[in-house]
């Protein structure tokens, strides 16, 4: 294996340890308008992902950092080619960011509301723009001769894109939903299992149109048959285990399951590309590839050297702060956020 | 208006922006982290209320810091992606190490250190803080070895085009990145030892928790001395360097026009001509030039006409014959002088303060205390012109000696999207920095928590009344 190849595979992780982690403290961000009845539940909600979500979010930097620095064509023809949305999606989530520490440093409850309308669209939006960017990538952007991506709006918005963020934004809510019944205790627990009950219904067809649409409007089953229809079983498969596992209240399995899901989805996504990291509308022979977008061989045994062993001490700190706030977290302690 | 213009009024608003709290966050989560140590060491609760205190301080900057960040890691690509595909393989990889080893560390350390008071042994949550300490410190130097290629390049080469790495240690030794980084450190310590110190005076004035306030300003003073003599040392030493390296960035910030006399007289004031290519008025220090640039009272300088004619010859095969290589002179130039100018003002304040604290009268000489209120803003407006002298310095380079900044933009992006992407920046920076001094301004008034008893806090929790 080549090491662009390699690192293509370890931008997939790094999207997927976003997408596993990030996504349920997105679906924690939705609950606290579709689950929580007022404010107290709400500040129970926040403060399970209190000590997460920033960590979470630096998958996100992380993996805009290894495109740039493994795939420099590949960022810069999609950051500049993805201006806008990108651009909401920063918004977004600098609202959300400091909406967390803000919300309750003036004790009065129409401050705290104002900041959860933010933390609550700003949990809302940025899956669904990644959703939408992902899927237009996958269906295709019009990249020229020059590498650069100059694109309309019905090649950003259309059915296809639309549906992947629909569908990206109902996998991160349920994400969401079955951590929250993993992290509080008693009604709000019950409440959220009963609604991912309905909600996995919404993901299970949601994802089924997707498939159909795909098939359609992309070229993914075409050169990846056996690997996309694998992970579509997996994916069927995981989401059906967690569907199982609510009902049994294994609320960490289904957890477990539905983040599968969500890491058998992003593959997909990523499979499909492969090995174009950007697929142009207009021409093949303009298509970005892991070969004719990455960085030389020197720039990447460097970056190879330092991810594989630093990553190991990250994985292994993350791991210890979620096993240090295991504890289910209840309106009758201390909530810092 | 163009595109470059307007990509280069982005990236200027945004990243000084994002550096009022990136120098205050690593100055002052340092200055927690050896509160809390004293705390450990000594069992003294004085210490623990000092590092929650100044601790909330530091979280609510913190918050702004890290969300105003990630515009600029998305900025490279959105606003700069010609800049980003030519250097994207030596630049990206400092930028994607900082993640990986620095903002993971930080933002998962912070996670601990906030809601762990309870949950980790006090060592262990000591601990938390110095990681997220050095996580901060790091993240400062894998940004300016990327910032540090872009003043000096080294360890590349050209390939197809495209500035390839060839050697990544050369990278992060990189002879500005040595004088770069140390600079901005004691830079940011500055920054968080007079926040301290000004906060610290307003409440000593106004006779409150004294001796809370006072212990808070002894380390203050301490870090203050420590950080504005060292910023004026590595200050110095980056000149130097500065005067072999880019050598007409410094002309333009001594606004030196013609070669110097040898020994070269060191411009304290001036009335810059940029049309005439001439200094009208000038109140000039003898020898002090050559000590500036050699440490030694001899030696010339090249003027900004000499170097304009040696980087023609050098310069003009790779951006185009006539271009012209001198910066905006006026701006370097002040840029330049009012950083030392405030540097020069911390130094007295913290020798003063020393002093003071000797004679046992820190809380007592007024004058003292109620000029260290506007100090607050002194490092803040240092460390802005320092970067605005290092970046408008290196115009029309973006890469000296390998892209100018005009041919770094994105060829994709309208002028139109850019200027509504500003349009909405300012908007949130706006409120941003409303919000931020609102809530700064309340818990300081607030003062530190006094009372005694541990959990205060649930019984003020008004959701207690609203919710269940």
């Amino acid at each position: 294996m080549e090491l662009s190849e390699l690192w293509f595979v370890l931008i997939a992780v790094v999207f997927i340890g976003f997408f596993f982690l990030e996504g349920f403290d997105f679906g924690v961000g939705m609950a606290t308008r579709f689950l929580a009845r007022g404010q107290t539940e709400r500040t129970v909600m926040v403060n399970t992902i209190g000590p997460f979500w920033d960590a979470n979010e630096v998958w996100l930097l992380t993996g805009g950092g290894a495109i740039f620095a493994a795939f420099p064509h590949w960022y810069a023809t999609m950051f500049s080619g993805y201006y806008i949305p990108l651009l909401a999606v920063l918004l977004c989530l600098i609202g959300r960011g400091v909406s967390f520490e803000f919300r309750r440093k003036v004790d009065n409850p129409k401050w705290t509301k104002i900041w959860d309308w933010v933390i609550f669209f700003g949990s809302l939006l940025p899956p669904f723009l990644l959703g939408v960017l992902f899927t237009s990538m996958l269906k295709g952007m019009p990249i020229q001769d020059d590498m650069n991506m100059r694109a309309g709006f019905t090649d950003f918005i259309n059915v296809y894109s639309l549906w992947g963020g629909l569908t990206v934004t109902l996998l991160c809510f349920l994400h969401g939903l079955y951590f929250l019944s993993l992290k509080t205790v008693d009604d709000i627990r019950k409440r959220a299992s009963q609604l991912a009950k309905k909600v996995i219904v919404a993901v299970l067809g949601a994802l089924v149109v997707l498939v159909v649409l795909s098939y359609f409007m992309t070229d993914i089953f075409e050169v990846r048959l056996i690997p996309e229809i694998a992970l579509v079983v997996l994916i069927v498969l995981a989401y059906g285990l967690s569907w199982y596992f609510n009902t049994k209240q294994r609320e960490g399995l289904a957890f477990t399951m539905s983040g599968l899901g969500l890491a058998a989805t992003i593959s997909a996504i990523f499979v499909g590309l492969f090995p174009r990291v950007m697929i142009s509308s207009i021409s093949k022979a303009f298509d970005l590839t892991v070969y004719n977008a990455s960085s030389g061989a020197y720039s990447l045994k460097i970056m190879t050297i330092v991810a594989l062993t630093v990553l190991p001490f990250v994985l292994g700190y993350t791991i210890w702060s979620y096993y240090v706030f295991r504890k289910r977290v209840s309106e009758k302690e201390h909530l810092t956020y | 208006m163009d595109q470059v213009l307007l990509a280069r009024i982005q990236f200027a608003s945004t990243t000084i922006f994002h550096f009022f709290f990136v120098p205050l966050s690593i100055g002052l989560v340092f200055m927690v982290a050896l509160m809390e140590t004293m705390y450990v060491r000594k069992g003294n609760e004085l210490y623990k209320k000092m590092a929650k205190f100044w601790g909330h301080l530091f979280l609510i900057n913190f918050a702004v810091g890290v969300v105003t960040g990630i515009i600029q890691e998305f900025q490279f690509g959105m606003n700069w992606s010609d800049y980003s595909r030519f250097v994207g393989d030596v630049f990206g990889a400092p930028l994607a190490i900082e993640a990986l080893l620095a903002f993971f560390m930080e933002s998962t350390f912070i996670g601990l250190w906030i809601f762990g008071w309870e949950r980790l042994s006090k060592k262990l949550h000591l601990a938390c803080i110095w990681l997220v300490s050095i996580g901060t410190i790091l993240s400062g130097f894998w940004i300016l070895s990327a910032n540090s290629f872009m003043q000096v390049p080294v360890g590349f080469e050209m390939n197809k085009g495209r500035a390839e790495m060839n050697d990544f240690f050369a990278l992060i030794t990189n002879g500005q990145l040595l004088v770069e980084f140390p600079h901005v450190l004691t830079g940011a310590l500055c920054t968080g030892a007079f926040f301290v110190a000004g906060i610290s005076a307003y409440n000593l004035l106004k006779k409150k928790h004294v001796e809370f306030y006072k212990a808070s300003m002894k380390l203050a003073i301490v870090i203050g001395l420590i950080g504005s003599i060292g910023t004026a040392l590595s200050g110095h030493t980056q000149a130097q360097y500065l005067v072999k390296t880019q050598p007409m960035k410094m002309a333009a910030a001594e606004g030196i026009w013609k070669d110097t006399p040898d020994p070269a007289p060191w411009s304290a004031l001036a009335i810059i001509d940029t049309m005439k290519k001439e200094n009208k008025f000038e109140i000039e220090i003898p020898y002090a030039m050559s000590f500036l640039a050699y440490s030694k009272f001899e030696g010339g300088l090249k003027g900004m006409e000499t170097l304009q004619k040696e980087y023609s010859v050098k310069y003009d095969s790779v951006v185009g014959k006539g271009t012209n290589y001198i910066p905006p002179v006026k701006t370097t130039y002040w840029s330049f002088r009012l950083m030392i100018g405030f540097g020069v003002a911390m130094i007295l304040l913290a020798l003063v303060g020393a002093y003071l604290w000797r004679k046992n009268a820190l809380d007592r000489s007024r004058l003292f205390l109620k000029l260290l209120l506007p100090a607050i803003s002194f490092p803040f407006l240092a460390n802005t012109f320092g970067w605005v002298m290092t970046e408008i310095g290196r115009q029309p380079w973006s890469v000296f000696g390998l892209m100018t900044t005009a041919d770094a933009v994105s060829p994709n992006v309208s002028s139109g999207t850019i200027l509504f992407s500003i349009i909405m920046y300012m908007l949130i920076f706006t409120i941003l920095a409303g919000v931020m001094i609102y809530l700064l301004v309340r818990e300081i008034k607030k003062g530190p928590e006094m009372k005694h008893h541990s959990n205060d806090k649930i019984s003020t929790d008004p959701f207690n009344k609203v919710g269940a």
